[in-house]
């Protein structure tokens, strides 16, 4: 097996008096998509922001050096005073590599928009320009939170499929977290099924299908209702 | 695939820019104008009255001098000593504005910051704030002597509470989930500033700017009704002296072009530098 891209482990991790997590060690090798199943509230996120370096406070250790990461949040969090361009250039100042910017445009589907202010751009298009601001870096791992829950359902299919397709171009994991069975399934090798508070890995589900996938696999049909079946002895449904 | 996605994009961006590309557009000098010929229907209508009133006989003239008879006297100053009054104030206004308004962004900056700034200084400032700012046009004619120091002081403290107040709320306003972007990135503290935190912070300190600017005016009106020589604040003690009703209204009616040009200074500033706001308009009925 090849080195791990990220290898940690939660001992615990405390709000207050509240355990959120409790004993998760997690692995995520190149290219892997990997998803974090579980309710709002059971600690998924607050995972997930650990991994990134943006919760430093937790009981636990990295058993190897995290690869270069990058993060997409629930909301686009785009810079309202900045053009598509220059928001998906952000962390490299005014100096940003605009053959690069311009390519990732081309590549989220935004090609003519390099220049829109955010305030002109749909939920949708937002998303797409908040993850090539996270190609940008050229990452190796691509964090996402909730990245599409605020979306609707058709739109946040065709941006699964545009987040499989970019994976696949640049050669990046992704660890996903999500609330939402058929996305985990679909867009995963290994689902991870969250117990809820406090937190640990219920249960590791192996998608083995090739991508492209079709949603109406019967496999990814017995999988949701073994991950329901999961969940519901997690008492969170 | 890449171009179904392009697609995609389009149609969500025809959705969201539906509404502006339904509907007929009017003739584009008269929509444009419209808006502005509508403010004026109400001082034109208020001219003419007054005017009507005052030479019928209804109103004194002595007390409430025809419109006709105020913009000849403002003619006739405008040929004397407007200019000189005028550019006094100009000056006395901007010095301190400039000053006030400067020291407001500094400290604002620095209790909007810093936690322990905050600690160490927010109390004195809400305890100053809460001071009526005229009080201490006595000490600073004490202390300052009538000159233009104390004018200055006088206007510089009318400016610095708004800026301030509007600066810090504007930092603390600054949506969390931005900063953290910035922290994602490993921004440096100056980094975090000047490429988040001041961007992020605009629309709050220009209100701030805008308020503090009228209440500059203000004070400089009662700085120059108390002690001055020259400036319009003297002029409309002037025409009261000396019972001239039309120079009171005449220096007031170029005060607030005065005030109004120099809001719409910043009026513009503003518009060209957040043109990126997202915000509600107003309605069309």
């Amino acid at each position: 097996m090849s080195q791990a891209l990220l290898d940690i482990h939660v001992e615990r991790k405390t709000f207050a008096a509240t355990t959120v997590l409790n004993n998760i060690h997690l692995q995520l090798q190149p290219r892997e998509t990997v998803s974090l199943l579980g309710p709002s509230g059971c600690g998924k996120s607050t995972l997930l922001r650990i991994i990134a370096g943006l919760e430093q406070d937790f009981e636990g250790q990295r058993l190897s050096d995290t690869g270069p990461l990058a993060f997409v949040f629930q909301e686009p969090r785009l810079m309202p005073w900045l053009t598509v361009e220059q928001n998906i250039g952000f962390s490299d100042d005014g100096q940003y590599d605009k053959t690069w910017v311009a390519q990732l445009i081309e590549e989220v589907g935004l090609a003519g928009f390099a220049d829109a202010l955010p305030k002109a751009l749909s939920g949708g298009m937002a998303q797409r320009v908040a993850i090539a601001r996270g190609l940008y870096s050229r990452p190796q791992v691509l964090l996402l939170d909730e990245p599409f829950s605020a979306v609707d359902a058709f739109t946040r299919m065709k941006l699964q499929e545009l987040l499989l397709q970019l994976a696949e171009r640049h050669a990046i994991a992704l660890l996903l977290v999500t609330h939402d069975v058929d996305e985990a399934l679909y867009l995963s090798d290994r689902v991870l099924v969250m117990d809820n508070r406090p937190s640990s890995i219920r249960q590791e589900l192996a998608v083995s299908l090739e991508h492209p996938r079709d949603r109406r696999d019967p496999l990814l049909a017995r999988l949701k209702a073994l991950a329901l079946t999961e969940l519901q002895r997690a008492h969170v449904i | 695939m890449s171009s179904n996605s392009n697609d995609l994009a389009r149609k969500e961006l025809s959705g969201a820019l539906g509404l502006s590309t339904s509907g007929s557009t009017p003739p584009l000098n008269l929509a444009r104008w419209r808006p502005r010929l509508k403010g004026l229907v109400l001082p034109a209508l208020i001219i003419v009255v007054l005017e009507i009133i005052v030479r019928i006989g209804w109103l004194p003239s002595y007390q409430m001098p025809a419109p006709s008879e105020i913009a000849l006297t403002l003619g006739d100053l405008a040929e004397g000593a407007l200019w000189k009054h005028i550019g006094a104030s100009l000056l006395r206004v901007l010095l301190g504005f400039a000053i006030g308004a400067g020291l407001a962004l500094l400290f604002a900056a620095w209790v909007g910051l810093s936690r322990e700034a905050e600690a160490y200084l927010e109390p004195t400032f809400a305890g100053l704030r809460s001071i009526p700012s005229l009080a201490w046009v006595p000490l600073l004619l004490l202390w300052l002597g009538i000159d233009e120091t104390s004018k200055v002081v006088l206007i510089a403290i009318g400016a610095f509470f708004p800026v301030y107040l509007n600066g810090v709320a504007a930092i603390r306003n600054i949506d969390r989930k931005l900063v953290e972007v910035g922290d994602m990135y490993g921004f440096s503290r100056r980094r975090l500033v000047r490429r988040i935190l001041l961007p992020a912070a605009l629309p709050g300190l220009f209100t701030g700017l805008r308020s503090g600017m009228s209440l500059a005016w203000m004070f400089l009106v009662a700085a120059e009704l108390i002690a001055a020589t020259k400036g319009l604040g003297y002029l409309l003690s002037d025409g009261r002296e000396t019972s001239r009703p039309d120079i009171v209204l005449a220096a007031i009616i170029v005060l607030a072009v005065l005030g109004k040009l120099s809001d719409g200074l910043l009026a513009g500033l503003e518009k060209r530098f957040l043109a990126w706001r997202d915000t509600f308009n107003g309605q069309g009925s």
